[in-house]
């Protein structure tokens, strides 16, 4: 265990004396109180410190370190709280490591040696801590080296080629029941909604019969049976156009009408 | 009448070429006819490749296909035509990410233990968002915790086929480095 002495040299680093403090060494708190957001919380500060004190991550001087980290997180606490939480487990983490540092070595415990003693690893209350930090550390790099990986589109341009117009192919798809369901009914609702009426000119026009019949019968100035005045190829429409227009003419007083047993004559009334 | 391998490779660049996304081998291969498609297919992406050698594009092969991209390689001596430089990502983004591609199935609180450090709900949804990671479904524990693995589309981004393209000294260092705490 690597005490650090209060009296010179400044300070020993696995057993080195250290006279002058490194430039890198020391940042002030104030200054990374500024730049504390640069930190990725308290593995990432833990691993600065001892990157910046050049340390061996497996032979951490709790004590040193848990100091600066204090200092550290003294002036991070009154800006913010919230984020000094974290970084305030840690520091009683270290306190905790540091304090089961100082104990004797446990009587029960027939492995130790009993000497308070950097290589006796097997109980080291800094293995759980070097673990956590060695496999932090790893993550950091893995996280470097994915950044060193070249980024598509800032890295790697996209290729862009115009695309004349592709002339596209009918695709025929498998139609399932329930879509033939419902295309007929579709069908059905557009049937109902589009009802067409279809409006048939008249073959015949009772008015147009009217004035036919009216100058035939002038020009014949005679009696006329009814059955001269059809056409056959009129047919059943003609024979009732035929006589609804002689009933029309007979009602206006245009025409008169007499009848035998066989017949039904008609004839144009004289001009007045 | 089949098609002249000429032309069937001019087929397989202009499909690749004018696709916006990588495009699948399977996809390629509906291109081509015969029982060796598949040789057929890798013997064209293999003289195209060579054929881009050295130009101002390159054929890839990334996680969901390949895409012609223009190399890295060239990218920083375009910079004058392309102002606006693409944000970096964060350290907080790149190591959630590191730590999401080489442990997943992953929870949130896990990666906070690895972190030592609060994982804000932001920086998953960010990584979301980006589509570089997505749910695997809750761990079944107490609270069902989502857990999140790696896409295709972070490998497509990153440019790496598959995740064994990372590399491998994580699992190196867990087995050697730490031993040497016993010697």
């Amino acid at each position: 265990m690597t005490l650090l002495p209060s009296i010179k040299p400044l300070a020993i680093v696995n057993g080195q004396p250290w006279q002058k403090l490194p430039k890198d060494l020391y940042i002030p708190p104030e200054a990374l109180a500024v730049c504390l957001e640069q930190f990725e919380g308290p593995l990432d500060l833990l691993l600065y410190l001892i990157r910046k004190h050049n340390l061996d991550i497996l032979d951490i001087p709790v004590f040193s370190v848990t100091q600066q980290y204090l200092a550290y997180i003294h002036a991070m606490d009154t800006a913010r709280v919230e984020l000094a939480a974290e970084y305030l487990v840690m520091a009683a983490y270290l306190v905790e490591i540091k304090s089961r540092l100082l104990l004797p070595p446990s009587a029960e415990d027939p492995g130790s040696s009993g000497a308070e003693d950097d290589h006796n690893i097997d109980n080291d209350p800094r293995a759980e801590l070097v673990a956590r930090l060695l496999e932090y550390q790893q993550f950091q790099q893995a996280a470097l080296h994915l950044d060193a990986q070249p980024h598509w589109q800032r890295d790697l341009l996209p290729v862009y080629v115009f695309l004349p117009p592709i002339p596209q192919q009918t695709q025929w798809l498998p139609v399932a029941a329930h879509e033939l369901g419902s295309l007929w009914s579709a069908l059905c609702e557009r049937n109902r909604v589009n009802t067409q009426h279809i409006i048939q000119p008249e073959r015949f026009s009772t008015q147009a019969r009217m004035g036919q019949l009216l100058q035939r019968l002038r020009q014949q100035h005679n009696w006329l049976s009814f059955i001269q005045l059809l056409k056959a190829c009129e047919g059943r429409a003609g024979v009732v156009v035929t006589f609804l227009a002689l009933l029309e003419l007979i009602k206006e007083g245009h025409v008169e009408a007499e009848h035998t047993t066989q017949t039904l004559a008609v004839r144009a009334h004289e001009p007045l | 009448m089949n098609p002249s391998e000429d032309e069937t490779q001019q087929l397989i660049e202009a499909a690749i070429f004018s696709a916006l996304e990588p495009v699948p081998s399977g996809q390629l291969m509906r291109l081509l006819s015969g029982a060796d498609a598949e040789t057929q297919l890798a013997h064209i992406l293999n003289t195209l490749q060579q054929h881009y050698q050295g130009r101002g594009v390159e054929l890839v092969q990334v996680a969901s296909g390949w895409r012609f991209q223009v190399p890295a390689s060239l990218a920083p001596a375009l910079a004058p035509l392309y102002p606006e430089k693409p944000k970096r990502l964060s350290r907080v983004i790149l190591e959630t990410l590191a730590i999401i591609a080489y442990r997943q199935p992953i929870t949130r609180a896990e990666i906070e233990a690895l972190r030592g450090v609060a994982v804000s709900a932001e920086v998953i949804k960010n990584l979301l968002d980006r589509q570089w990671i997505c749910s695997l479904g809750p761990k079944e524990l107490p609270g069902r915790p989502m857990q999140y693995g790696t896409s295709d589309a972070f490998l497509n981004y990153f440019n790496l086929q598959t995740l064994a393209d990372l590399p491998h000294w994580l699992q190196e260092n867990e087995n050697t480095e730490i031993p040497k705490l016993d010697h």
